[in-house]
Order: C-alpha cells, then sequence, then structure tokens
C-alpha cells in the first residue's frame, strides 16, 4: 500500500473511532452525571475551537474576542424564547440555527471594521468587542435585563438522563462544525486562507481576495461560536453578561486551538477533547485552593515548551520525517537531502 | 510598438529621489537585462511596473494599455508575472499547495470546490515537473533550499501564462549550479513559450550570456542601453561602476 493511502486509511478509521467512541460515549458511562455534564461542556468547546478555527487557525489572524459570538448566540436563544413564549423541551434547540445567524450578522459589521488593521492589531481590537459588549449587556437593562440575565426555558428532562439531549445536539452541531472545516480546508477557499496565513501581501499579489476571504471565514467561524453560546446558554439555564461576553472563554478556545494545533482539521478537535475534561477534573479535583488552577498553568507552560506547534501539525511533522526515510532509506532521512545527492546528470542545460 | 514602455517615471521617498524621470522599454520577445550599482532604483522600478508602489509622475504602458497606477493583482492578472528579490512562497503550504493558490478560479462555486480537480492538477504537475520540483510537491515549501524556492517562484507566475515576467535577482544567493538550471528554465520559456523576460541581477556573467539587451540604470534613471557587449564598455557604465 502507498504511504499517502495508508495516511488516507488511517486518517479515516480515526475518525470512526472518534465519532463512534463520541456517539456511544454516554450509553457506556451513563448513567452519570458527573461525566455526563463534563462531556457536554467537552463538546460545546469542541464545536466553539472548531468554529473558532475556520477563521484565526486558517487565516492566521488570531481572535482573542470570538466570545462576542457565544454572547449573541446566548443572549439570542434566551431573549427569543422569553419573547416567543417558547417553553422547555426540544423546541429551544430549533433557535439555534437562528442564534449562528445572529452572531454571523453581528460579525459582518465587526469583522468589516475589526479587518481593516494589521494582524497584531487586530488581536487587540478583537478583545475590545468583549469588553464593549459585556459593558453594553450591563447596560442596555431594557433588552438584556442587564445583571440580573437572561433565563432560559426549564427543561422537563430528569436525571440522571437530563443532560442526554444536551449532549447528542451539541454532537450534531459538531459534526457539521467539523464537516464545514473540513469543507473549507479542501477547497480554494481554504488554500486561499492559509495562503493569507503564510503571507498575505503575496497572496493578493497572486490575485487572492484576501479581504473577501477573511470576512467570510470570520463570519462563518462566528456562526458556530453563536449556536456553542446558546447552547451552553440553555444547558447552564441562564445567561449572564461576564457570562455570555466572556473572556475567560477566549482563553479556553485559544489554548484548545494551540495545544491542537491550528489550522488543521482535527487538531482544535482534539484540544477540546484534552482541556475542556481537564480543566473540569482538576476544578473537582483540587478546585478548593485553587491549586487547580495551578497545576493548569504549568501544563499550559509544558504544553507550550514541548509542543509548541501543536499536537496535529507535530505529528504530522514526524510522519512525513518517516515517510522520508522510508522512500529514501535511513541514511538521508530528508528527501531535499536525497535531492542533492543526485547525480550531476539532473543538472540543467543552460 | 515595444511590450513595455516605461516613460519618465519618477518616485521619491521622502527626500530621496529613487527614480527620476527614468525611462526604458522592453521590447516583445526579448530577454532585456537591468542593471546598476546598488540603490540605483532597479528594485523601485520593479515595485513601480507591477503596482507595487505607487508613482509621482511618469507613464507605464504595457501592450499599448497604460498600466499607471493599477494595483498589483490588476498588474498580474493582466499577464505580468515577479519574482522577489527575497523569495516570497507560502512557507507552511506544500509545494503543489503553493502551485493551487496561484491557479486562478472563477466564481463562488469555484471557490467552494476542492483545490485540485484533474486538469489543474495536471497544468500545476506539468509546471513542477518544468522545474524539476515534482519530486518535492509535497514537501512544505519552507523546507526548500534557497535556490529550490526561486524556482518554485518561478512555477508560480507561469501558472497564469503571463506574456511577460520580471526576475528580481534570480541568481542572488543561488549556487552555481542551479544559476546555469535557471538560466536554461528562462532561455526556455523565452524561446519556446514566447515570454518576455525583464531580470534585475548583479551577476554580470549571467546577464551577458543571456540577455539580448541590457539597460543600465544609476540613480533612479537609466544612463545606457544595448547589446551586453555594447553596453559593457560605455564609459559612462564604467564611470558608474568603478567610480573612474
Amino acid at each position: 500500500m502507498k504511504p499517502a493511502q495508508l495516511s488516507r486509511l488511517l486518517q479515516l478509521l480515526a475518525l470512526v473511532a472518534l465519532v463512534t467512541f463520541i456517539g456511544i460515549f454516554p450509553v457506556v458511562i451513563a448513567p452519570n452525571d458527573t461525566v455526563n455534564t463534563i462531556a457536554v461542556f467537552t463538546l460545546i468547546g469542541a464545536i466553539a475551537v472548531v468554529g473558532w478555527n475556520i477563521f484565526s487557525g486558517y487565516s492566521g489572524y488570531i481572535s482573542l474576542g470570538h466570545s462576542v459570538f457565544y454572547g449573541f448566540g446566548a443572549y439570542t436563544l434566551g431573549l427569543a424564547s422569553l419573547d416567543w413564549h417558547i417553553s422547555g423541551g426540544w423546541e429551544p434547540f430549533l433557535l439555534l440555527p437562528l442564534a449562528g445567524l445572529v452572531a454571523g450578522a453581528f460579525a459582518l459589521p465587526l469583522g468589516w471594521i475589526g479587518l481593516r488593521t494589521q494582524r497584531r492589531t487586530f488581536v487587540v481590537i478583537s478583545i475590545a468587542w468583549v469588553f464593549i459588549f459585556q459593558l453594553l449587556a450591563y447596560n442596555l437593562r431594557g433588552i438584556t435585563g442587564g445583571s440580573n440575565g437572561v433565563f432560559m426555558p426549564l427543561t422537563p428532562w430528569v436525571a440522571p438522563y437530563a443532560d442526554l439531549p444536551f449532549y447528542y445536539v451539541a454532537f450534531a452541531v459538531l459534526l457539521v462544525a467539523v464537516f464545514v472545516s473540513w469543507w473549507i480546508r479542501h477547497s480554494k477557499f481554504g488554500l486561499g486562507l492559509l495562503a493569507i496565513r503564510d503571507d498575505e501581501d503575496r497572496a493578493l499579489g497572486l490575485d487572492v481576495k484576501t479581504a473577501p476571504f477573511k470576512l467570510t471565514a470570520y463570519v462563518l467561524s462566528a456562526v458556530f461560536v453563536g449556536m456553542a453560546g446558546a447552547i451552553f446558554a440553555y444547558y447552564v439555564g441562564s445567561v449572564y453578561p461576564d457570562q455570555g461576553f466572556n473572556p475567560a472563554v477566549d482563553i479556553t478556545i485559544v489554548i484548545m486551538g494551540f495545544l491542537g494545533g491550528m489550522g488543521t482539521v482535527a487538531g482544535p478537535l482534539i484540544g477540546a477533547l484534552l482541556v475542556t475534561p481537564l480543566q473540569q477534573w482538576l476544578d473537582l479535583q483540587f478546585g478548593g485552593q485553587g491549586v487547580n488552577l495551578m497545576i493548569y498553568g504549568v501544563l499550559f507552560l509544558a504544553i507550550l515548551l514541548l509542543l509548541p506547534r501543536g499536537i496535529v501539525p507535530s505529528l504530522q511533522e514526524r510522519w512525513r520525517t518517516w515517510r522520508a526515510a522510508r522512500k529514501h532509506g535511513w541514511l538521508t532521512a530528508h528527501p531535499l537531502q536525497a535531492r542533492s545527492n543526485q547525480p550531476a546528470e539532473r543538472r540543467g542545460e543552460g | 510598438m515595444s511590450l513595455l514602455e516605461v516613460q519618465a517615471v519618477s518616485k521619491a521617498f521622502g527626500g530621496i529621489q529613487a527614480l527620476s524621470n527614468c525611462s526604458i522599454t522592453v521590447e516583445q520577445g526579448t530577454i532585456t537585462g537591468l542593471i546598476g550599482p546598488n540603490g540605483s532604483g532597479k528594485t523601485t522600478l520593479f515595485n513601480v511596473i507591477t503596482g507595487y508602489e505607487s508613482l509621482d509622475s511618469g507613464e507605464i504602458r504595457f501592450d499599448g494599455r497604460v498600466i499607471t497606477g493599477e494595483k498589483h493583482d490588476q498588474v498580474f492578472g493582466l499577464g505580468i508575472g515577479r519574482t522577489f528579490q527575497l523569495t516570497r512562497v507560502f512557507p507552511r503550504l506544500t509545494v503543489l499547495e503553493n502551485m493551487h493558490v496561484a491557479m486562478p478560479r472563477k466564481g463562488i462555486r469555484g471557490l467552494l470546490k476542492y483545490w485540485g480537480p484533474s486538469q489543474e492538477q495536471r497544468q500545476a504537475l506539468d509546471l513542477l515537473d518544468f522545474v524539476r520540483l515534482i519530486t518535492l510537491k509535497d514537501e512544505p515549501a519552507g523546507n526548500l533550499s534557497y535556490g529550490q524556492k526561486k524556482l518554485l517562484e518561478l512555477a508560480l507566475i507561469l501558472v497564469v501564462q503571463p506574456q511577460m515576467i520580471l526576475l528580481d535577482e534570480p541568481a542572488g544567493g543561488v549556487n552555481p549550479t542551479m544559476i546555469n538550471e535557471l538560466a536554461g528554465f528562462i532561455r526556455t520559456l523565452n524561446e519556446h513559450k514566447g515570454i518576455t523576460f525583464l531580470v534585475v541581477e548583479h551577476n554580470m556573467e549571467f546577464v551577458m550570456g543571456l540577455c539580448h539587451s541590457v539597460h543600465v540604470m544609476h540613480r533612479g534613471t537609466t544612463i545606457a542601453a544595448g547589446p551586453p557587449a555594447m553596453v559593457r564598455k560605455n564609459p559612462a557604465v564604467l564611470e558608474a561602476y568603478l567610480g573612474v
């Protein structure tokens, strides 16, 4: 079997295994409320980081303010349920596309303004969005209820199965998010985004429409983060300004993205599956005196030190080296070296 | 009519007059050299022609059409490709992906489709084969040697089948074997595809051996032009270079 085919087969197997695992996870573990709660938070985090990666991972513009869209999604679901007298149960989930669309609609002007800047400046602008909208949410009491927050419809589901609807809805949204991310990564559009990440001006010179590309990716990623926020708010039962527009959410998203590997399809997913359970477990075990935060910090530093490019890109590099070594013999471990060792007949005719 | 006509172009950066009343013409189907001491305005002229810099005064015509003030993506679309003094490829994309970035695709549906349908893929592979990078097609472009990056840059702009290519120091920092290889590619493209070249280069052997005619720049303007052998003996050129 060719290495390329082997690689594809392995990827497919890993995907099937992962989807099966997530699919049957609560059935195998249930009924266990604690584990299922962690699992729901994990999937919500995964949606957010996969969405975030569509913009920040592919284009290289780091947004530290995607929690804005988390907040828009959360408030959309809460306020729409209130205004339209939607009772708890499955119906609020039907509002998820609306929550995504509202977040996307807000992303259009925010992206249009924010993306006029250079990528370093953009990081700061994106943080500013969070605080601006948090302040607005506190003060526009007529709409958001200010610090009283907005309460979500109460669900009729009872323990120990109360988490399962949230789990499977989040799983379904996650599958859609991963599919969209995968599609973009393998489209000409996504290739343009990656080119922007590597050298934006050169990409523009090769006729890549950089501004519309960035804005489109920004809006698309906002849609998924918005849906993640909506599921989160419905799950915890309420949304407050400092929860909806929460800088800690941004930090978590970025950590998940960095750990798994930005700009890959699988990286953010793997990052989310590792970070959220770890975070929650540390909270449960060592939450009392804040020891959890110390351990968390040490782990984060260790990751940056050992895997600065993230898990998936590091593994890809290993795989490439291994394949090259197999192809060219172990002595010339790199194809570039192999080429320079070629005899003189390959030289130019000039 | 010449393919490229630059007429009385001036460009200042603050108090520094990078180009002053500079004019050159490039004939269709030739390889034209552009030489001159450091700081004589060669790269600025390139930037002005390809729309990377605006100009203060003057006019640029390409194929009879005024292109003064067009942006770099528009100039690229008109059929003028260029390479850079310091190579600019997309380091974290593979060599093949680099090629596909440059492949033109129209419309939203085209952008959503997979980046390599068979015909485009074929064209990209053919070009990589031409510059002999085909064995490295799955390697990240950042891992290539300096010379190989220059070849990739050349292949990138060949994607749109340009009428004219501007090369900025193609031989700079490249080993002698690959310089010969590069000269061979340029000659082949010129003879078989009819592509016109304008080449900035400090390597005199390379320029004199390759170019049909040579323009010499000094202090932002052209001081001599003609076949290599004549330019070589021109007193103004000797003075500019040697200061005698």
